[in-house]
């Protein structure tokens, strides 16, 4: 054999939604970048449900698009239906989520990575990590290997400075439809079945973890008269902060929501002991929070219905997905089940719902920076990690490329904690929790959620996208004027007082509000439930015209300025513990009065600080107090030295 | 680092445990691994040999503490009884020696010296605790109530104290706690999972539970202040004209009860305040020297230093002549009082003969100059009248009847008070976010608030700066 090597900084095994931001940031910052895939014409494919978005996910999209990534802008592209949800709730929990073009999405993707500078996308099978012993400033560091690159199945090897492994759900793939067992990745693509060894070989643990589908039908067998259509809202707001109003207002593509029925549930009931799942062929564990159905009807026995939304595929197939029917349960049984739907009655299945199963990382072996353990230089991201969901593994993705990046061109590592971002939220739980099933973004997770809006990602992550190089100057200086009207204006209105005179009084009446007592600010007026931004103009005249988003953040500002202070003096908390660092050589077995499973889980997990511990599984308060008095004496102990 | 963390872990610390008085037995602490080997080289038996190894753990010896560098014949410093308590059956889990030694200030410190001279460090205020604590003998709960049982100065302090070491108090709070977590995850789950959890009607059954959790909070706030003030005392200034009897009101007082001096932390020879007790209640006299020494603060001191000393107090005991005329200085000492606990003590009772103030002259006086309405209780410190009364007076000013510590639980320390106030403001927060119709995920800011700060105080939650502030306030040697 020649031989041939090929010579990069960063190769990144897998092209999905982890892969595709992870080599785009990198390429982006300026390093030559390989990006492997098993399939070329599946660049950024969505082997699941048709969106983007929905519940505290649009967040993780809108911070992706914050930090410079793509996600946000791929979907404005390519978007079917746009909702913004709970609109009926705070805006903290408000949601953009989008129907995809599947097939549009994929290639728009496919086609930003091919114009994308110092990227390179290779259609091949890693059969291996490489590596050489640590040399002693990296042991110093705690690392015992060094990536080098990889190998390709046909041997061909390529270097790195990196690797970032966002194998998805291809590793050692299996696809489950009751008996009926294959042996591939998703949607019958190819799986991954030499890599995990590798993996294994260098120290890394590997878990299974399962994840499921529900099945696609051929729309021309759905009557749509039994379901009621589901619109999307008129204006679309777009995901990006990128993209203007303007381009994203578009004819839209309903869905549509019918219920499953007692029929359904008995049928079910009946055929339980065929799921693979029920029936223990399928080790891997579900996701708890993204439900089969034959999970919900077990969980929830008294459920006469539940929800289910039929959904687009695309514009180039009639498929419609069957949202909230996943299930692993044979083809037999799946299609009496489906037909007891109202609309589905006689429908027919293209594509069977199936779980597939994977190799994943055991918790436990992930810095914050989303680099393997003792394995300098390996990052990885998305599926792999143990997550579940398409923004998940992009939000990763797009870290543990930044971070990749940072360490190659010996810059600061990319740091979001909790109270940063959901990102940090979703990073920080994947690294100190055990996660035993795949982990899914959720409002619940948030603590700090009231300062985590989706409609403010930008202000608080565009200056850390700039910082790492991913937001330019033209677009971060755009963003300190919108800060800076916004402050301006709140300002205003806070110190513009209208007196209590008839002509007011008169407006109070007009508009259902209560009588003034006193001369009062025009913000006060705005925390008046009946009261707006927009709907105090006419006794405001000083206002200039200002942009909508800026609006938004005035009016957010004002009505809800009680809880978001009160919510900033919980992260000011927050912050003091994280402050309080746990230096990296640490011996727990020195701190005797730690309970041995909290010992055996900060042995395992070696968190960065005090916040991160307190935050582990099987570490309570108490031991928390003894590592906070042990750092203490330690800690002081070395001042008085000085 | 890891030198330093030696250090900390293999120092030998010494302190003395006892007061700081010249008492008649003192006890000096050691704890730590060189503990034996260090006492040894002090210790000396009754045949003057350094056999302090051979002794059993657990059991008491007698000797002698000898300074041996020193020339003189007189060798021997103070006749003692030393224990030792083998690691891990010890206060600190380490091995621990006490020397019960006599208790002059002058020997203790000698002895310490040694202790110093042969490798001991002194140890830190609370350091013994500390390490009880890191070697897994207390939790941070237990840490605190030790201190309150160390410092109780009566039996309801006592009785508070190791009911919350048995776990009353933690049980209470947990059970608040509870309640709060349940909904705050009937919240949650509705957020992320609203097909299955409804929150329609959920404001008007939170309100159902937070508002019953809000009088129960507010109903051991109501015992806290009465707790604080049965644990601690009451701060007291004696006002009133020379002659009046200030001192021997003092006299009578503390003459009942043998008078207590407090070693504040950190102040230990500094005495700034006399103890003594009325019944169950202790009430701290303000500027003791100033009483006993002068017999006459108002006229030396001057009115300024009245009003400050006045404007500490808790309760101002006036006391007056009731054999003299009521005069300018009255009335410019009686509006001093105007927002203070006062109990006006007419004295003299006994010189029937002489009485020039009456009981409704003072009333008068009183509500005409402060308009206060004050007890006024007829005393004679020559036969010691009108104590019982006095004893009544103070226990309706400052409690509400009896207090039985047992059977229900009083808030006896002040951070678990601030705690306590700071989870009832953010309750109070939720039940007005309820009436503004504020949206349901808004309710979890104050929610997660209480849950942290009643956490706080069971040390289910690690508070920011919980963990030094509790072992800050132990003495030396505690």
């Amino acid at each position: 054999m020649l031989d041939v090597k090929e010579k990069f900084d960063v190769a990144v095994i897998g092209a999905g939604h982890a892969g595709c931001e992870a080599a785009l940031a990198c390429a982006r910052l300026g390093l030559e970048t390989v990006i492997f895939t098993m399939s070329a014409d599946n660049i950024a494919f969505m082997p699941c449900n048709p969106h983007i978005g929905g519940s505290s996910k649009g967040h993780l999209v809108r911070e992706i698009d914050a930090l410079g990534g793509e996600m946000g802008k791929n979907i404005d592209k390519t978007f079917l239906q746009s909702k913004m949800l709970n609109t009926s709730k705070g805006p903290a929990v408000h949601s953009l989520r989008c129907q995809a073009d599947k097939m549009e999405y994929s290639k728009a993707m496919r086609k930003v990575l091919e114009n994308q500078e110092h990227l390179f996308i290779k259609q091949a099978e890693v059969s291996e990590i490489l590596y050489e012993d640590a040399v002693d400033d990296l042991k110093h560091d705690g690392y015992i290997k060094n990536i080098i690159g990889v190998k390709i199945f046909s041997g061909i090897i390529y270097e790195a400075k990196a690797v970032i492994l966002c194998t998805g759900t291809y590793l050692k793939s299996r696809c489950l439809t009751g008996e009926a067992i294959t042996y591939s990745g998703p949607n019958g693509l190819q799986p991954s079945n030499l890599l995990s060894e590798s993996l294994l070989k260098a120290g890394i643990e590997l878990r299974r973890f399962k994840t499921g589908t529900p099945a696609r039908m051929d729309g021309s067998t759905i009557d749509y008269s039994k379901m009621s259509e589901q619109f999307g809202d008129t204006p679309v707001m777009p995901f990006s902060f990128d993209t203007d109003p303007k381009d994203v207002q578009k004819e839209q593509v309903s869905c549509w929501l019918t219920y499953t029925n007692e029929k359904t549930h008995e049928i079910i009931r009946n055929n339980i002991d065929r799921s693979p799942i029920y029936a223990g062929i399928i080790e891997g564990i579900g996701p708890r929070y993204c439900p089969s159905i034959e999970d919900k009807v077990v969980k929830f026995p008294d459920h006469e219905r539940h929800q289910v939304f039929v959904e687009p595929e695309g514009t180039f197939t009639n498929e419609m997905y069957i949202d909230g029917m996943s299930s692993s349960l044979p083809e037999d049984v799946q299609i009496a089940m489906y037909r007891t739907v109202p609309g589905l009655e006689n429908c027919r299945i293209v594509k069977n719902a199936y779980a597939i199963e994977y190799d994943c990382l055991c918790p436990g072996q992930l810095h914050p920076t989303l680099e393997i353990m003792n394995i300098h230089g390996l990052f990885s991201a998305g599926q792999f990690n143990g997550s579940s969901g398409y923004e998940e593994a992009a939000a990763q993705g797009l870290y543990a490329g930044i971070n990749a990046a940072m360490q190659i061109l010996g810059k600061p590592y990319l740091n979001i904690d909790r109270s940063e971002g959901y990102i940090g939220v979703l990073i920080d739980d994947l690294v100190t929790k055990e996660n035993l099933e795949p982990y899914r973004m959720m409002t619940s997770r948030a603590e700090y959620r009231l300062l985590l809006r989706q409609d403010n990602a930008d202000i608080r992550l565009c200056g850390k996208g700039h910082e790492v190089g991913l937001i330019s100057d033209e677009k971060y200086n755009k963003l300190l004027v919108k800060i800076d009207a916004i402050n301006t204006e709140v300002e205003r209105l806070k110190n513009t007082i209208i007196g209590a005179n008839a002509k007011m009084q008169k407006f109070m009446e007009e508009n259902g509000s209560s009588s003034l007592k006193t001369a009062t600010s025009l913000a006060e007026l705005i925390c008046r439930p009946e009261f707006s931004y927009e709907s105090i103009a006419p006794i405001d005249p000083e206002r200039k015209e200002l942009p909508s988003d800026v609006i938004e953040q005035v009016e957010i500002t004002i009505r809800y300025e009680g809880y978001i202070t009160r919510q900033q003096r919980q992260v000011e908390q927050f912050k003091k513990i994280e402050k309080k660092i746990i230096p990296a050589d640490i011996d727990y077995d020195d701190v005797s009065s730690l309970r041995l499973e909290a010992r055996q889980k900060l042995k395992k997990f070696r968190p960065v600080n005090v916040g991160q511990a307190s935050r582990i599984g099987g570490v309570n308060p108490a031991d928390i107090s003894v590592l906070i008095i042990y750092l203490d004496s330690v800690y002081r102990g070395n001042s008085d030295e000085k | 680092m890891s030198s330093v963390l030696n250090n900390f872990k293999n120092d030998t610390i010494c302190a003395i445990a006892t007061a700081m008085s010249d008492a008649g037995i003192g006890i000096i602490r050691v704890s730590g691994s060189r503990a034996l080997e260090i006492c040894d080289k002090i210790y000396c038996s009754a045949k003057m040999e350094h056999d302090l190894k051979d002794h059993k753990p657990n059991t008491i010896v007698y000797g002698y503490i000898c300074d041996e560098s020193n020339d003189s014949e007189n060798i021997i410093v103070d006749e003692v009884m030393i224990s030792y308590m083998k690691a891990p059956h010890s206060y600190t889990r380490e091995d621990v020696i006490e020397i019960n030694s006599h208790g002059g200030m002058l020997v203790m410190n000698q002895i310490l010296l040694l202790l110093l001279e042969k490798g001991c460090r002194l140890a830190e205020p609370g350091e013994f605790t500390k390490r009880a604590f890191l070697n897994g003998r207390i939790d941070l709960t237990k840490a605190e109530a030790i201190m309150d049982v160390i410092s109780a100065q009566n039996n309801f302090a006592l009785e508070s104290s190791r009911s919350q070491l048995q776990g009353k108090m933690y049980e209470k709070i947990k059970s608040f706690r509870e309640k709060i977590l349940y909904q705050m995850a009937f919240i949650e789950s509705a957020l992320d999972d609203p097909e299955n959890y409804d929150l329609e009607g959920f404001p008007e059954k939170l309100r159902n539970t937070i508002t019953p959790l809000i009088s129960d909070i507010e109903h051991l706030l109501e015992t806290a202040d009465e707790g604080l003030i049965r644990k601690d005392g009451i701060k007291t200034v004696i006002v009133g004209k020379p002659n009046a009897g200030k001192s021997s009101l003092l006299n009578m007082l503390t003459g009942n009860e043998r008078a207590i001096v407090t070693d504040i932390a950190g102040t230990t020879r500094d005495i700034i305040e006399e103890t003594v007790r009325l019944g169950d209640i202790i009430l701290h006299v303000i500027d003791t020297a100033g009483i006993r020494n002068t017999e006459d603060i108002i006229e030396k001191i001057g009115v300024d230093k009245a009003k400050s000393k006045i404007q500490e107090a808790d309760l101002v005991l006036y006391i007056m002549d009731s054999t003299s005329d009521i005069d300018e200085e009255d009335k410019e000492i009686i509006s001093l009082c105007k927002d203070k606990k006062t109990i006006v003590l007419l004295n003299k009772d006994d010189l029937i003969e002489n009485i020039k103030v009456t009981y409704d002259m003072i009333l008068d006086m009183f509500s005409e100059v402060a308009n206060l309405n004050v007890p006024v209780i007829k005393t004679s410190m020559l036969n010691g009248n009108g104590l019982e009364e006095l004893k009544k007076s103070v226990t309706d000013l400052f409690l509400n009847g009896d207090i039985v510590p047992k059977q229900e639980i009083y808030i006896t320390n002040l951070r678990h008070k601030d705690l306590l106030n700071q989870a009832l403001v953010s309750l109070k927060l939720v039940i007005d976010s309820i009436d503004k119709n504020i949206s349901e995920d808004f309710y979890t800011v104050d929610l997660t608030e209480s849950y942290a700060k009643l956490g706080e105080i069971i040390g289910e939650e690690v508070g920011d700066d919980l963990v030094e502030e509790i072992f800050s306030k132990f003495c030396m040697g505690k």
